[in-house]
Parts: structure tokens; sequence; C-alpha cells
């Protein structure tokens, strides 16, 4: 699919790789003890050693270490048994020490990849240039006083995993899909848990544009845009914005920028503009990360089966569309969910029913699933009932509903409501006799060629068994009676 | 009297209850009275709880539970950060610096019972060879010139209040930190036995960092005994510095006495420098005679890297303290100057709590480690820094120890050296090679220079034997029978 | 290379240090007599080795995700030159 830029000059094409910072799921700090739990009181999460007081120094934490490598083997990235802490050095109020902890030269895990699916159903493959280990930083509150910016260290020193993709995005659509499949892969392997809202998933956006067949040009950094969608709208604006640029007559200068979702466009942040110049040089208090390469298999043994393997076995074992298998994919948790009703039973069944009448709940009662009012195995006792034909498909929906609005087991439902459907076919005769009698002219006008009101005999017919009827039995009984 | 005792000996007579651990203190708390005005060796002198420690070592040892420095007053360079007790690392900026923690060495001593007299006096950072550096004024080595009861000299740097404390019997032992010599020359300067241990030995956690890649906490002392003591109770694991070697702590006080005999003790050629005082030259001849007396054989090596130990050095340890001291910012500790901004802040703090010499190397660092210059500085400094540790190694596989002398020089006077920062490196032009490998080296007084100063003599070992380090310098101490003591000291009105 | 009196503003800067434009003289020729000492290391032969970062030549050791520290904001905070309830403050900061 392309998308491209209409300009003045021609046909511009967008260049985007995506820098995104995710905060490892750990109990502790990447280098000390204190705690990583969001939204706690101020300083309260704070060590001396996050707070860089004199002759503080840092331990790394083991558990950060194989989430880094975990989130590599599953970006089927290379995992460097060799890596090494850098110090960034720069000055800012949300930074102790004066340095960023961070991995430059050599990093924990080098090249991987990420497969997309996009709205047309093709695939591409987004390379990952390299995954490092660092240090978020703390936060600053601008809006409290009118002269001085208040200062919060509690998310000082928590881990994050700097995954950098290649300049391949080409498209708004294909970020958005990158950003995706790269939050269903760190949750899935439990390194982080993707929420953008609290910050733990934060993009930095590199967007360059071109002709076709033209080399790289300049490129923006749109910095700490905070959600899928709006990281699609500002590589829209900021390559809207450089076309400008260029056809304009300027030139595109490298710098730092902020998306502003209000306003719809980017804007230059003017307070990083101070010369850059980091100073890297590896972390004295440091030594090289040396690891074991049978606890890295160690770790690739443990991890569990990720989204593109799980919707190849989807398709495979269950003979799911593939488009179904990567929607019941998509959550580590759907996907459970699934299996859970299709086990022994109708698996296609089982997936139209949890993409269809089950999310609608769900969206309707702004539930999860976790919260579900209606839990795996009654959704399949459920299919259960419909495949042993004691109730038929109508009335399954008002079951489900039933289910969804009082929690109880469908069963349970079905009794209790009397809502078996009827198969004595003495029944079901009376019941076609009876709709006939009360339909004369109908009867007549079928008789006389109108097959179409076959539909509405069998309407009459089930409206009178309360929809209970055995659908097949009831057309079986029908076509005999109209035959005769 | 009680002042001029060693610890080895005050331990044993502590223990025999010839007196008591808060007399032994209080001695030395009116020494520190008497002679610190004039000596500015402490910062802070902390005589009230040193009594309460002390009365604690009593009942410690009356019950039979002392540790081994059990009423032993010490001196702490004000680089050991020390809970509830001011750290000010010598700098404006952290003069009012109370750490609301306790360094890991410092945890040690107080563990085996040591007292502690105050926080003693350094260069600013530890940055500097003369104690001319502190923001909290010069200290007076009480060492004299003969016939020259005038000039001041300086104890040498950066530890040079913990040295003039000790020389001058205001406490019994000190520590120290050693970067590019920070112990081994003052300790020479004033008389003194003093080791910077393998880098690793003793935690860095608590100890307030220069350059951390060669920063290594260390004892003073007036024997090598007591250094063996001292060190025993510093040194081991430490899980919270990274750079902690996990090996368990020899006896070091047993290595003292294992002679030399059999051993091969390399004579590294590359240290005879040129200009070399004739007393110094001498001392190092006869420190080798005493050692082949002893039973050692005596072999010439190659470090052919040494004359490029202080530039390396003038290179990492800089770019290190740059990033190092970033955290002296004005905003969660220390000096604060307001700004309009934050950068201004920052600017007028750092400029007004950072002194010259200080600046002076942050600048540097910053220079050597910016985009275009990494390379032609830092990286090679660091190659070249591999190439020294080669040296070493090269030479270990050839001896077991190396004798030199400690610096080119015996204690200069205050003035002397000052407006010429280079001059004043070069006093560590001996002892840098040794930080730059992290290997231990210890400084041991030999004698007298003409004009009745103390030359010491450095003996440098393999890569945690600190062992065959003790035994060496013990039987070195033995040999010169050391006992020349300084004009100024407790007891005597100089 | 030596210094001249930009570079010597632009390090300062970097280094957030205060230069007083009176003081940028001096501070060139300190700095460019040091510089010049240490430019004897170009005349060692480098080739080939691999660069020593430290003074330890063991691994790096890794610690127990565990939170064994922190919950002490009064602590953290009892140093600051200035501060606000729980807040470490700083001139107002506009991004
Ligand atoms: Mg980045
Ligand atoms: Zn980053």
């Amino acid at each position: 699919m392309s998308y491209t830029i209409e300009g003045a000059t021609g046909i511009w094409e967008i260049v985007c790789g995506l820098e995104v910072h995710a905060q490892v799921i750990s109990r502790s700090k990447l280098f000390s003890g204190a705690a990583t739990d969001f939204g706690s009181a101020p300083n309260t999460q704070v060590s001396f050693v996050d707070a860089a007081f004199p002759g503080m120094l840092p331990v790394l934490n083991e558990e950060c270490v194989a989430q880094a490598v975990r989130t590599g083997l599953g970006l089927n990235a290379q995992i460097n048994l060799t890596s090494r802490f850098d110090r960034k050095n720069y000055f800012y109020a949300d930074l102790p020490s004066g340095y960023q902890i961070s991995q430059f030269a050599h990093p924990i895990v080098g090249r991987g990849e990420v497969e997309i699916e996009l709205a047309d159903g093709s695939t591409r493959q987004i390379g990952v240039t390299r995954l490092h280990l660092e240090q978020d930083a703390g936060k600053s509150l601008h809006d409290q006083d009118p002269a001085r910016s208040f200062i919060d260290f509690n998310r000082c020193g928590v881990a994050l995993m700097e995954i950098v993709s290649e300049p391949d995005i080409r498209t708004p659509e294909e970020a958005g899909a990158y950003l995706r499949k790269l939050r269903t892969v760190l949750r899935y392997l439990g390194t982080c848990d993707g929420n953008m809202d609290e910050g733990s998933m934060r993009a930095d956006v590199n967007v360059s544009v071109r002709h076709a067949g033209e080399a790289f040009r300049t490129r923006c950094e749109v910095k700490n845009v905070n959600s899928i969608r709006f990281v699609m709208l500002a590589i829209e604006a900021e390559a809207r914005r450089q076309v400008e640029v260029w056809e304009s007559g300027g030139e595109v200068v490298q710098e730092t920028r902020l998306f502003d979702p209000a306003r719809q466009a980017t804007r230059s942040m003017r307070s990083k503009e101070d010369a850059h110049d980091y100073r890297y040089f590896p972390d004295p208090d440091l030594l090289p990360l040396v690891l074991d390469q049978g606890w890295v298999e160690g770790l690739r043994a443990g991890l569990p089966e990720l989204p593109d393997a799980k919707r190849a076995r989807f398709v495979r074992d269950y003979k799911l569309p593939a488009y179904d298998a990567g929607v019941l994919v998509a959550e580590q948790s759907t996907a459970d969910f699934f299996e859970t009703v299709a086990r022994g039973r109708d698996a296609r069944l089982a997936a139209n029913w949890i993409t269809g009448d089950f999310f609608a709940a769900l969206n309707r009662t702004g539930r999860t699933i976790e919260t579900s009012p209606v839990p795996a195995g009654d959704l399949g006792a459920l299919l259960d009932l419909l495949g042993d034909g004691t109730i038929n498909g109508r009335i399954a929906k008002e079951v489900f509903e039933a289910m969804v609005e009082t929690g109880a087991a469908p069963g349970e439902i079905v009794e209790r409501r009397g809502l078996r459907q009827v198969t004595d076919t003495g029944a079901i005769d009376a019941a076609v006799d009876a709709v006939l009698a009360a339909n004369p002219d109908k009867l007549a006008e079928y008789r006389g060629g109108k097959d179409k009101l076959f539909g509405f005999f069998v309407g009459q017919v089930m409206k009178a068994m309360e929809g209970k009827g055995n659908p097949g039995l009831v057309n079986e009984a029908l076509r005999g009676r109209l035959a005769s | 009297m009680l002042t001029d005792l060693t610890i080895t000996a005050a331990a044993g007579a502590l223990r025999r209850g010839d007196f008591t651990a808060r007399e032994l203190t209080q001695a030395h708390v009116d020494a520190v009275a008497a002679l610190n005005p004039r000596l500015n060796a402490f910062i802070t002198v902390t005589s009230e709880r040193a009594l309460e420690q002390a009365e604690a070592a009593d009942a410690a040892l009356a019950a039979g539970e002392a540790g081994v420095l059990a009423g032993i007053p010490l001196a702490i360079k004000d680089l050991f950060c020390t809970a509830g007790v001011r750290t000010t690392a010598g700098s404006r900026i952290l003069e009012h610096f109370v750490p609301p923690y306790e360094s890991s060495v410092t945890a040690n001593l107080l563990r085996d019972g040591a007292v502690f007299l105050g926080k003693a006096n350094l260069d600013e950072f530890a940055m500097g060879s003369s104690n001319m550096t502190s923001a909290f004024g010069r200290v007076e080595n009480p060492w004299k010139r003969v016939g020259d009861a005038e000039a001041m000299l300086v104890p040498g740097g950066s530890s040079g209040g913990s040295a003039a404390a000790v020389a001058a019997r205001l406490v019994m032992g000190a520590t120290g930190t050693d970067t590019g010599g920070s112990i081994r020359q003052p300790a020479a300067f004033c008389g003194l036995a003093g080791i910077k241990p393998t880098y690793g030995r003793c935690s860095r956690w608590g100890v307030v960092a220069f350059a951390s890649s060669l920063d290594q906490p260390g004892p003073f002392a007036r024997t090598v005994g007591d250094c063996a003591l001292l060190l025993g109770s510093m040194a081991g694991f430490d899980a919270k510095d990274s750079t902690s070697v996990d090996l368990a702590v020899p006896d070091f006080a047993a290595a003292c006495r294992r002679g030399v005999a059999g051993l091969r003790i390399g004579v590294p050629r590359e240290y005879r420098a040129d200009a070399m005082p004739e007393a110094m030259e001498r001392l190092w001849r006869q420190g080798l005679q005493w050692l082949r007396d002893a039973g050692a054989a005596i072999v010439d090596v190659s470090l052919p890297h040494t004359k490029y130990g202080l530039a390396t050095y003038y290179i990492v340890a800089p770019a290190e303290a740059s990033s190092n001291l970033a955290r002296y910012d004005g905003v969660r500790f220390g000096r604060r100057e307001d700004g309009h901004d934050l950068t201004e802040l920052y600017e007028r703090t750092r400029a007004a709590g950072f002194g010259a010499e200080v600046q002076r190397r942050i600048m540097i660092g910053t220079y050597v480690l910016s985009a275009g210059y990494y390379d032609a500085y830092y990286l090679r400094a660091q190659k070249v820094r591999a190439l020294i540790l080669r040296d070493f190694t090269e030479a270990f596989g050839q001896v077991d120890a190396l004798l030199t002398p400690t610096a080119p020089t015996a204690a200069f006077a205050q003035g002397e050296k000052m407006d010429d920062p280079i001059a004043m490196y070069l006093n560590d032009v001996f002892t840098v090679p040794a930080s730059m490998a992290g290997v231990p080296a210890m400084s041991v007084p030999g004698g007298l220079d003409a004009q009745g100063l103390p030359l010491g003599l450095q003996v440098i070992g393999r890569p945690y034997d600190e062992e065959t380090v003790f035994a060496v310098s013990q039987v070195i101490e033995d040999a010169a029978g050391f006992s020349a003591m300084p004009a100024i000291r407790a007891g005597v009105a100089a | 290379m030596s210094l001249d009196p930009a570079t010597v503003r632009r390090i300062a800067k970097l280094a957030r240090i205060r230069v007083e434009a009176g003081d940028v003289g001096r501070l060139q020729g300190e700095l460019n007599d040091i510089l010049g000492w240490i430019e004897t290391l170009s005349e060692v032969d480098v080739s080939g080795v691999a660069p020593l970062t430290g003074g330890a030549q063991i691994v790096l050791r890794l610690r127990a995700d565990e939170v064994t520290d922190g919950g002490m904001a009064e602590a953290v905070l009892a140093n600051a030159p200035d501060r606000v309830g729980a807040f470490f403050t700083v001139p107002k900061v506009v991004e």
C-alpha cells in the first residue's frame, strides 16, 4: 500500500524510524533497590543512588537484564553476550547525576525484526536496529508554581529498553502497526506492560521526506509522543511540514520537535537546542556485562508462544481465517480465552462468537477479558448446548445476553426460562397447521408460485413456538405440508 | 606518652588494662585541641562523639567483645561519608552536607571498635598533591627542615590532613584515598607508612568519587604493621560496589612477618629520573641492599610506558571527574547560587562552589570527552593504560614485587610549585603507574634527606597480593629503623 | 590541538561553570599548557591495543530484583537547598 504526499514539485515519500522507550517490568530499579510502582507519593521511591548522592554506586538488576534478553529473543534479534554501560552526560533538572547510564557503543541486543500486518492483509518486515538498557529520568512539574518547577525522582532510574527501528517505515499506518505489534510482543513476553497512558511505552519519531529513489534527506525527531494515534498524526503533520519547507525553497534543519495534538502540528523544542555533546564514555562504576550462553538459552526455553507463532498455529490447527487468527492473538488473554472455548468444539464457531457477540458485549459493558461477565467455560457450555441441539442459534443469542446480564451459567438460564428447543414433531406439525390455517391468502399466493413466502411461514411458525422450534424440523415439516 | 604508641601496642595495652580507651582517646583529643589550630589537619573535629565511642570501646573490652581496633583513635579523610557528620570533600560546594549514610569502609572500622576523632582535611575533591586546594585552608606538614623553623611545608596530597594528623600524633592512624598517589605521596612527605591496596579491595561505596576507575581507599599509620591492622578492617567484599572484588581478606599482619627470603624484587629502570635528588637515589640503593641482605634477589626490569603514566592519568582522571562532579548542581544537596533560569543556577553554583583546580580539571575532562576529541585523547589514553597494565603484568612474570622511590623529592614548601600546575602534577610521576594498573602499592619511610625530611620507598605488588607488599615493606621498615619524629607533635611545643 | 577562546567558552558551557569574560584568557593558557603536555601520548604506538576502561579485572555482578531501598523521602530531601513539600525545586523550566 503506498502512501505519498503530492507536492507542487512532485510526489514525496515518507521515511520514518521509531525509537520506543519501553519501561521494563521489574520490582526494583535498574541500578538501585528502590521500587518502580506507578503513582506513588513524590520522592518516596528514591534511594540515595537514584538521587545521585555523593559516593553512591550503581549495581545492576539481574531481572532487568533478563527482560531485555527475553525481549531481544522475542524480536528474533541478536543477543550480544558482551555489552557495556556508558554515561551520557548532560545537565537537566530531572537527571540528578548529570549523566544517564545507557548503552551507547555496545548494546545488549543487536539486529532483529518485527512483522507487521496491514489492513489490506499484506505483511512487511520492519528492521530493529538495536535494543539497549538505560535509566529513566525523573519527572518535572511545571504548573504548580509561578516561578519554579517541582521535581519528583520516583521514576528516576527505572529500567527502560530503548528499541530503535530501522528507517523502514513508509506510512503512518505502518508506524501504527509496528507500535501495536511491538506492544503485543512486549505484553506476551511480560517485559513491558505497554501502557502508553502511564508513560510505560513512549515513542520518539524520526521523520524525513524524499522523492522516490532519492537518498535520505535531513530528518527531525519528534519526541515523546504518547499514543499510537498521535504517532500516526505526528508523522503526517511533520512530513507535510517538511514538504512545505522543501518546496518553498527552504532547508529542513535537524532538530528535536514536539507534537501538539490540539493543533495537529509539530513545533521546535527550543530548550533542547543547546549544542548536544553527550560525551559518552564507559561508566567506570560498572564493568562489562558478560552473559553466559547457557543462561540466555534458559531464558529462550522459558519464552511463551509469541503472536506470530500462535497465529500460524491457529490457522493451521483450528482452520481459522488469517484475519480472525490475527484478531484473537492480539492479546495473550484473548488467545487463551479462545483456546479454552475452542477445545473439543467447533473452533470456527468459537472464533465467530468471540470476535462477534462476545467482543460486542465487552465493549458495551466496558469490561475487559479479565473482568468479563462471561467466563470462557460458560461460553463453551453455551456452544455445547447449541451443538447438541438443546437450543437453537436464535435462542443462543438470547441466552448469551442473559449470561452477560446475570453472570449465570447457560444451562441454568435455559432451564429456568424454558428455552430448550422443541424437537417434538407432533408439536411442530400442530404449529405448522395452525399457521397455514390462519393465513389462507398467503398459502394461496405461495401455491400460485410466490416461493419467497416460505420464509414468512418459517417465521410465523417460530414465532408461534416462541422461537424454540428446531429450525431444521420446522423447515422439514413446512416443506412436507406445503408440498402436499 | 600514649600518643606515641603504635596501634598494635595500644591494642595490647587496652586488653591488658594498662589504660582505658577513654584515656587513650582523651590524650588524642587534647593533642588535637593543642595542635589542630596550627596544623589545620581536621576540617571537622568530633571530640564528643569520639569520647562516647571510646566509652563504648571500654565497655566492649570489659565484656571481652572488643573488635581488633577497639578504642583506637583515627582520623577519617573528609571524602568518606559519615552518617550525621558533615562531609565536605574539601569543597565549598559541600560545606554544609551531612550524609545520612556511612561509607562501607568507615562502617567496617566502626564495626571493629575504632574511634573517629574527626574528618581530615584534603585537597578539594582529592584533586591535588599538596593539600593547598582545600576550601578549608592549607595543612601544615609537622616536619621541619633542619634549621628552618619558618618554612611551612606541605604534607602532600590529597590525603594531607590524614597524613599530618598521624605524623603529629593527633591520631594513631587514618583513612585516605589514593587515585594517583594520594595516600603514598603524603605518607612519604610525612614519614608514614601508607598503602593503596589493589583496586577493588576496599569498597568505594560512600566515598565521594573523584575518578572512579582509580579511586581506592587505604590506611595511613606510623608502622607497616599498623597499616596491616587497619587495612584488614577496612577491606572486604561489598555488594554495593560493582567494582569490589569478592575475595577473602588475608591476614595482613601475619604477612608482615613472612620476610623476603627467596623473593625476586624488580627495579624498574624507567624510574631512574635524571633529576632525582642524590639522597633519594641513595635511599633507593640502600633499600635494595636491605632486601638483598634479607635474602631477596634483585632483578632489573623494564616498565617501558612509565613516562606516559602521568599524561594518561591527566586524561582519564579529569574525564571521569568531569562526569562524577556533575551531580554537584545545587538542586538536591550542597551549595546553591540562585539563577533566573536553570542553566544560570547551575553555572553560578558550580563557579562559586568549586575551586580553581577542580574547575580546571572538570574543563580538561569535559574537553577530552567532547565530540571530535574523544578518540585522540580519552580512547588513546585507555589504550596507553592497557599498555601500562601490560608492562606490570610482564614485570610480575619475572619478579614478586617492585621497589621504587615514592616521590621524586621530599616535602616542598607551601607556595612552591603553586603557579605551575604541571610542576605540581610531576609529584605523582612514580605513584600514578600503579594506579593506572590497579595494583597494590605501599610507601614506607626509609630515611631522611639532607634537610632532615623523610623520604619514602614504594613497594608495588601483584594484583590482590598485598601480603607480599606488606612482607617487603616490613623488611624495609625493620632495616631502616626509622625513628625520626616530626618537629611538631603531641606533647612537643614547637 | 590548542584551544581558542570560543572553545574555552564552549567547554565551560558544557561543564556548566560560569566563566567571566576576563578569565577566559587565563583559562585558555592553563588548559593549553596541560593539553600540550598530555600531547606526549600521541607518540605511543597503540595500534591493535584494546582500550582498558577500568581498574578491576572482573566481570559485572548482578543483584537480585528486590525492593531494598527507598521509602525515605524526608532523608532524601533533608539536604535540599530549596523544596516545596516533598518536591525538589528549580527555577521554572520552559520546554
Ligand atoms: Mg534516543
Ligand atoms: Zn533513550
